[in-house]
């Protein structure tokens, strides 16, 4: 079998084992199967609407997929993601409702403040690893906690003591009448056109700059990266920089297209984390994050409408999303299949 | 006679790469059957076949006269072949017996049932003279003796017939001298044993027979009592070696590295160079000798900057280099052929390419503001590999990891020589190295000797030291001892001089220094 083929049949099987596992939970749960994916299908793309809203959906996991990925592939796991993303969103919507200026100004503000936000909270771990060796994982976990309730205390005192920061400036919006107008009054904004942007960008960095050079390097060999005169710690740091600096972006989308304001939250936004799986998803290339988020993003919307159209509840919903991920991840297995299978065929000839 | 293995015109091919064309090799019962070749000739990939990591595209094994297919290790073990790897596949924190009975434990009523094992393993280490506590954590024990665990893990498992891939290569002598005993007494005891190896006097030493193979191909099988070093060399690299390299008388001039009481603290703050004062001029190479251990390696970790300097001053042309960055003294015009070429040398996970450009990737031509262009990257390795005769499955594109430590070793020294430094420090450059490449090797250094170079060669091996220097410094406890002339001395004085003993010692009982 040609290895373009197998590329291709692998993820195509994946989703199809996927749906039929899912399948066979809905039925054992006494649902329709057929009902609860032509809802699900219809979540996704049964008019302009939910496709924009799908689009929108995905938006986010482009961003916290690639500062996962960046970080996997300089040597660091950072799961702090969450918390990066948090402080971006906080700080752009902040800076969307404290300042008036033009939009020229005013969006690239937002977006540079919720870059610079995620890029220090990702700073502080990065540090920590550089000149302590304190393992990331451990300080980037804590640090979801503090932002998620440093957040929300600022909320409140940027707020006045209300629950939620005030609605940002037109001029920081990334909404545009344009786009609401073509998807029915979805909540589509230009942030998709950023997240590609940072699809491209994060592969600039990796495969073209010395600066990807030496963060890959020091990512597989902290000695002979030494012996090559670069400075680790600087690189170390610098791959946490700018990981968080894509999570904080993945928050700006939040604050300056869908919500337009920022609420106190709850709990983790949860976006951060499905990160790890679009990054993983991805294999941690750049394209393939983007191939990730659209599944993910994608799932989790059309998953939404299955409740009301098919009277699946959510729980159910969130079982057979996870299912299909799951199966995609594990193409591992589907692709020995194929090679036992491929072998079998030659032997018989 | 009895075969108890033979591989008859095996052939393996990696994409368009024959590993293995037309390879026979035929093991007798009872006997030790060394296969020499050079560092990726294709040996390990005959094996893996044999051990059933690879199948092969053509060419028949038959395993005690039968027809065999041996389609995974599993299907190996069964038939009696084990495997003792060149890197020890052990759990360190586990002991001897669990190890040994990783994968098949024995179990008693649900649970592992050690003390049956630790008593079949002990019996099996009195048995072949091993002696090995089954009881001992791999931790804690040295790698001889990991290397019989092994042995015993090959044995637990019922093989007679047993492959040692490069056995010696990390032990001391006095382990290589009793791994040559506990062989000879498991072929007493019926075992018959393929020797993986490209040391020569291994072979003469233990073997039986030799099939050699060059460059993927078989080149024929030898009785050892009947050849000699010399004519195993030239079967193995297909030409004459030279163990000598020759070279013209040198002509140093002016001083390039200068070092004046350096003293180098290690890791734990103990002094490990101390008061150490050493030249190195143009056009000479000057060989350091010692013992492991006694400053080398924080010397050059000085030289380069890799290493704080507690005292003293290190000059390069005049100019004093002392405490810079690495990459500013690398630019002042310093070469380096690390000692551990899987450490320091080489990113093992880049491909062969990005690892030539590993000192130069930030400069013009190669890169242009921040932005690298890897087609210059590509092209510069390309001219590198072709010049050093770097061999790899797939050109400058193939991962580091996957050449041969020969290999890998000539893409370092095209790197650092191509820079065109005006001191090279080769350290320990021929380590697990065959004959062939370390007399390319030494060409290299020799060459650049001529050219007006410095070289500073550091060396655990006395013949390469002799060969190779115009001038042997001794290190021993962190100073150089005395500086003697290659030609004027021998290996009983540099044996001496390097166990502590200064050679007025000799005339002058009870000297100092």
């Amino acid at each position: 079998m040609s290895k373009r083929l197998v590329n291709i049949l692998v993820p195509l099987i994946s989703i199809l084992l996927g749906l039929i596992i899912g399948a066979i939970v809905m039925a054992v749960s006494g649902f329709n199967p057929i009902d609860g994916y032509v809802a699900l299908w219809n979540g996704i793309f049964m008019d302009t609407y939910t496709l924009g809203e799908t689009i929108r959906q995905i938006t986010p996991y482009v961003f916290s997929g690639l500062a996962v990925a960046f970080a996997f592939r300089t040597g660091l796991f950072n799961i702090g993601v969450e918390g990066q993303l948090i402080m971006g969103w906080l700080a752009a919507a902040w800076v969307g409702q404290a300042f008036e200026l033009p939009a020229v100004l005013h969006v690239p503000l937002a977006l540079l403040a919720a870059a610079v936000a995620g890029a220090l909270w990702a700073f502080i771990p990065g540090l920590l690893k550089a000149k302590l060796q304190v393992h990331e994982v451990i300080v980037t976990i804590m640090m979801n906690y503090i932002a998620l309730h440093v957040a929300n205390a600022l909320i409140g005192v940027i707020s006045g003591g209300e629950e939620r920061t005030e609605k940002i400036h037109e001029s920081a919006s990334l909404r545009s009448d344009f786009l609401e107008t073509m998807t029915d009054y979805s909540r589509l904004h230009w942030g998709f056109i950023i997240a590609l942007l940072a699809v491209i960008v994060m592969w600039f960095i990796l495969q073209k700059t010395t600066l990807g050079y030496e963060l890959k390097a020091v990512g597989f060999n902290k000695n002979a990266s030494e012996y090559a005169g670069m400075n680790v710690n600087k690189n170390i740091i610098l791959a946490m920089v700018i990981s968080g600096a894509f999570a904080g972006l993945g928050g700006a989308m939040e604050a300056l297209g869908t919500f337009e304001n920022m609420s106190k939250l709850h709990a983790s936004t949860g976006i951060g984390f499905d990160g790890i799986a679009v990054a993983l998803l991805g294999a941690n290339q750049p394209f393939g994050v983007l191939l990730g988020a659209i599944l993910f993003g994608a799932l989790k919307n059309g998953g939404l409408n299955m409740p009301s159209e098919a009277g699946v509840p959510t729980e159910i919903v969130s079982i057979v999303i996870a299912l299909i991920i799951f199966f995609v991840a594990s193409g591992y297995i589907i692709r020995v299949a194929l090679n036992q299978f491929g072998k079998k065929r030659k032997e018989e000839k | 006679m009895e075969y108890v293995i033979e591989m008859l015109g095996i052939r393996k091919q990696f994409g368009d790469f024959v590993a293995n064309d037309n390879i026979t090799l035929q093991l007798k019962k009872g006997e030790i059957h060394a296969l020499l070749g050079e560092n990726g000739a294709g040996k390990s990939t005959l094996m893996n076949v044999l051990f059933g990591l690879y199948q092969p595209e053509d060419g028949k094994i038959r395993v005690r006269g039968k027809d065999v297919k041996i389609t995974d290790p599993n299907v190996a073990n069964k038939l009696g072949i084990g495997m003792v790897h060149q890197h020890f596949m052990l759990v360190e924190n586990f002991t001897v017996t669990e190890n040994i009975i990783l994968g098949s434990e024995p179990t008693k009523a649900g649970s592992i049932n050690i003390k049956d094992a630790a008593k079949k393993v002990q019996e099996l280490s009195e048995t072949y003279g091993l002696n090995v506590d089954p009881y001992a954590k791999i931790e804690d024990i040295s790698v001889g003796m990991q290397q019989r665990v092994e042995i015993i893990k090959t044995l637990y498992r019922g093989a007679d017939i047993i492959i040692f891939d490069e056995p010696t290569a990390s032990l001391t002598p006095q382990e290589i001298t009793e791994l040559m005993q506990i062989m000879k007494r498991l072929i007493e005891e019926g075992k018959s044993i393929i020797l993986i190896t490209h040391k020569l006097n291994e072979i003469m030493e233990v073997s039986d027979r030799v099939t050699v193979i060059r460059k993927g191909q078989g080149i024929g099988t030898v009785i050892t009592a009947e050849t000699n070093p010399t004519e195993l060399a030239e079967l193995m690299v297909g030409r004459q070696v030279v163990f000598k390299t020759e070279k013209i008388a040198s002509n140093p001039k002016e001083v390039v590295l200068e070092i004046d009481s350096l003293s180098v603290t290690d890791n734990r703050g103990i002094e490990k160079v101390k008061n150490l004062n050493l030249t190195v001029r143009a056009g000479e190479i000057v060989g350091i000798a010692g013992i492991d251990g006694n400053g080398q390696s924080e010397l050059i970790e000085a030289i380069t900057g890799l290493r704080k300097v507690k005292s003293g001053h290190i000059k390069l042309n005049g100019k004093n280099i002392t405490g810079l960055k690495p990459r500013k003294i690398t630019e002042s015009g310093i070469g380096h052929i690390p000692q551990d070429r899987h450490k320091h040398g080489l990113v093992l996970d880049f491909p062969i390419g990005h690892n030539i450009a590993l000192q130069t990737y930030y400069k013009k031509p190669i890169s242009k503001n921040g932005v690298i262009d890897y087609k210059k990257v590509n092209e510069m390795a390309r001219t590198i590999i072709q010049q050093y005769d770097v061999r790899s499955g797939e050109g400058e594109m193939s991962l580091a990891r996957s050449l041969s430590g020969g290999n890998q070793q000539k893409a370092i020294i095209g790197r650092e020589v191509e820079r065109d430094p005006d001191l090279l420090i080769a350290a320990l450059p021929t380590r697990g190295l065959d004959v062939g490449a370390i007399e390319f090797i030494h060409k290299r250094l020799i060459e650049q000797r001529d050219k007006g170079k410095a070289v500073l060669l550091i060396s655990f091996e006395l013949d390469e030291v002799m060969n190779v220097s115009d001038q042997i410094a001794v290190i021993y406890d962190g100073y150089i001892i005395d500086t003697v002339n290659p030609q004027e001395t021998n290996e009983q004085e540099l044996g001496l001089l390097m166990a502590g003993q200064s050679l007025q010692d000799k005339n002058k009982v009870g000297g100092q220094k």
